[in-house]
């Protein structure tokens, strides 16, 4: 069973206008927060709740918060991260589409946490109806006093700025979002200075997920305790999964944190395509290590996925039947961060190209033995090494499938071709 | 003169709403995209005086994102899905099928004009793969009979 929370009314076609979105509630929490909470109260509200990011690292929103320096002249920023664009994820999409008002709403509620005037609305620039309706929903939301000077007679100003992405993966790391924010080329930043001390402009600044946001004005309005009564001990409230992959009914599911992945797969999504046995499933975005089929009983929380040798990560299940060459599939992955990797650092820049082109040669039926270890080799050199993690997500499908399936790779070296050729081809009708 | 006036107003509006006017420099790249339908030295140039940054700083930024090509394409740009959700549902055959039918290669333009096919990294649409996203929008849950139509579509809008 879904719970939906954030996904309550995405279904309704008309969710993202405004008179349907305040009939549904929106901007009551808003209106509260306004008229009765003071900054330091909602960022102890969110820190009671164990909110924590639906960006990928799953960092505690209100200890985030909570690093914004109190006494400054500098103004203080919020980014909204709608850069989606980790492999097997489009769960942002749904909200941004859906109910574009709770994430501006979210924002607004952020914004005022960590006393911030001026907030800016990153959204990848491929993702075109998001844009118009967040960019509607924003001034709509102006049009009914929500935004702006002295909004509601508070004496609290906001605007809020949309900014289109120009097509990077990279620009979803927060630093390099911030890099192009300023109109550069999207370079990850070495951290320290964090963001929250010095970020956009050389100003504090927070950068929080849309989903991340999305849950705000329901914590507001229903209470810290009431949340954290969702989901487990450590990973509280819901999460909107994207099953992708060979599942019978892919989609977005919105579960409570803790759900079973073998109800998600063999449930909700309807089981594996065709009946066919199931191979591997990456769990969290495809930055995130393979499980095998034995891990099927694994809880979708933090915790548990930690547990099971891999990372909730952007909540992005991609489901792969028996009847695909694992070594194909790492090649794919390859070729994207590759193609991601910013070039800032050495070890991912050169890295990343030498395991795509290794990849392809092994699959195109011209690999040596000894590039199974030089694959590793290479990871291993990437992992650790850059500024910020697309170095280490580079690394990760290479070491766990090699890991996990390391007989394939000696298998398709041998033969010079696949074990196990997919056979999926464009479906007609 | 290449950016129309409109065009540049609409860049000098924008700048307005950063504290920084070179964060206007994407924004600005998106109206000449718009508008042209690619880059060229020329916009990066006519971009920078209106903003008042430097040449450079314009061409370096849209050289490192993919949105803002200096080559010219079909009217219809096709960008097939090649990642992982994709993959596995069947989006290479998607390419083929649609470099065969149209009789061109990857990145190339149709002899009229009106299609480029390339291929493309996640797009966001992972649920509904197959996809192609063609100029702005996304076309999900592609099937053969599927793509006929939209080519047939695109071909009679001219």
């Amino acid at each position: 069973m879904e719970t939906k929370l954030l996904s309550q009314f995405v279904g309704d076609p008309q969710q993202h206008s405004i008179e349907r979105a305040i009939e549904h509630g929106a901007y009551q929490a808003w209106q509260k927060v306004l008229k009765e909470i003071a900054p330091a109260d909602l960022i102890q509200i969110v820190k009671d709740s164990g909110l924590r990011g639906r960006g990928g690292a799953g960092f505690p929103t209100g200890m985030k918060w909570g690093f914004v320096p109190k006494e400054t002249l500098k103004p203080k920023y919020l980014c909204c991260n709608a850069d989606e664009s980790e492999p097997g994820t489009c769960k942002d999409r749904v909200l941004l589409e859906g109910d574009p008002h709770a994430v501006v709403e979210g924002m607004m509620i952020a914004s005022y946490a960590i006393d911030c005037h001026t907030a800016f609305f990153y959204i990848r620039g491929e993702y075109d109806v998001g844009q118009v309706r967040m960019s509607k929903a924003i001034d709509d939301a102006y049009a009914k006093g929500f935004l702006g000077k002295n909004i509601l007679g508070s004496g609290y100003d906001l605007d809020i700025v949309v900014h289109r992405g120009g097509g990077a993966y990279i620009c979803g790391e927060e630093t390099a979002l911030l890099s192009s924010l300023e109109g550069d080329k999207g370079l990850a930043r070495l951290k320290p200075p964090f963001p929250a001390v010095e970020g956009l402009y050389n100003c504090p600044t927070i950068i929080n997920n849309v989903e991340t946001l999305a849950n705000l004005p329901h914590i507001v309005m229903k209470g810290a305790q009431w949340f954290a009564g969702l989901g487990t001990e450590k990973s509280k409230g819901t999460r909107i999964f994207s099953v992708s992959g060979h599942v019978k009914n892919p989609g977005n599911y919105e579960l409570e944190l803790g759900y079973s992945l073998r109800d998600l797969v063999y449930g909700l999504a309807g089981g594996i395509l065709d009946d066919k046995p199931l191979k591997a499933i990456i769990p969290g975005g495809s930055s995130t290590p393979l499980l095998l089929p034995d891990k099927i009983d694994t809880k979708l929380d933090f915790e548990s996925v930690a547990a099971a040798g891999s990372m909730l990560g952007s909540g992005a299940v991609i489901v792969i039947h028996e009847e695909t060459c694992i070594v194909w599939v790492a090649e794919i992955l390859a070729h994207f961060y590759m193609h991601e990797s910013c070039g800032k650092c050495t070890p991912c820049r050169q890295g990343t190209g030498w395991m795509y082109e290794i990849l392809r040669r092994i699959e195109a039926g011209h690999g040596k033995m000894e590039d199974i270890d030089t694959l590793l080799d290479i990871a291993d050199n990437i992992e650790g090494n850059t500024i910020c993690p697309l170095g280490d997500a580079a690394a990760v499908p290479v070491i766990s499938t090699v890991k996990l399936f390391r007989d394939e790779y000696v298998y398709h070296i041998e033969h010079g071709k696949c074990k196990v050729r997919s056979q999926f081809r464009l479906r007609v009708k | 003169m290449i950016l129309s006036d409109s065009a540049k107003l609409q860049i000098s509006q924008t700048a307005t709403r950063y504290p920084k006017v070179r964060s206007a420099i994407l924004p600005a790249l998106h109206v000449a995209y718009e508008e042209h339908g690619y880059l060229s030295d020329q916009m990066y140039e006519e971009i920078a005086q209106v903003l008042g940054v430097k040449f450079i700083e314009v061409a370096e930024a849209a050289s490192f994102y993919t949105m803002f090509p200096k080559a010219k394409r079909g009217k219809y740009l096709i960008q097939v899905c090649r990642n992982i959700s994709c993959a596995l549902l069947g989006s290479h055959h998607l390419t083929t099928y649609l470099l065969d039918k149209l009789n061109v290669g990857l990145g190339e333009i149709t002899a009229d004009g009106l299609f480029t096919v390339v291929e493309a990294e996640c797009l966001g649409s992972c649920t509904t793969a197959p996809m192609m996203q063609v100029n702005a929008h996304y076309y999900e849950n592609l099937t053969v009979e599927k793509v006929d139509r939209l080519i047939e579509e695109f071909r009679s809008q001219k």
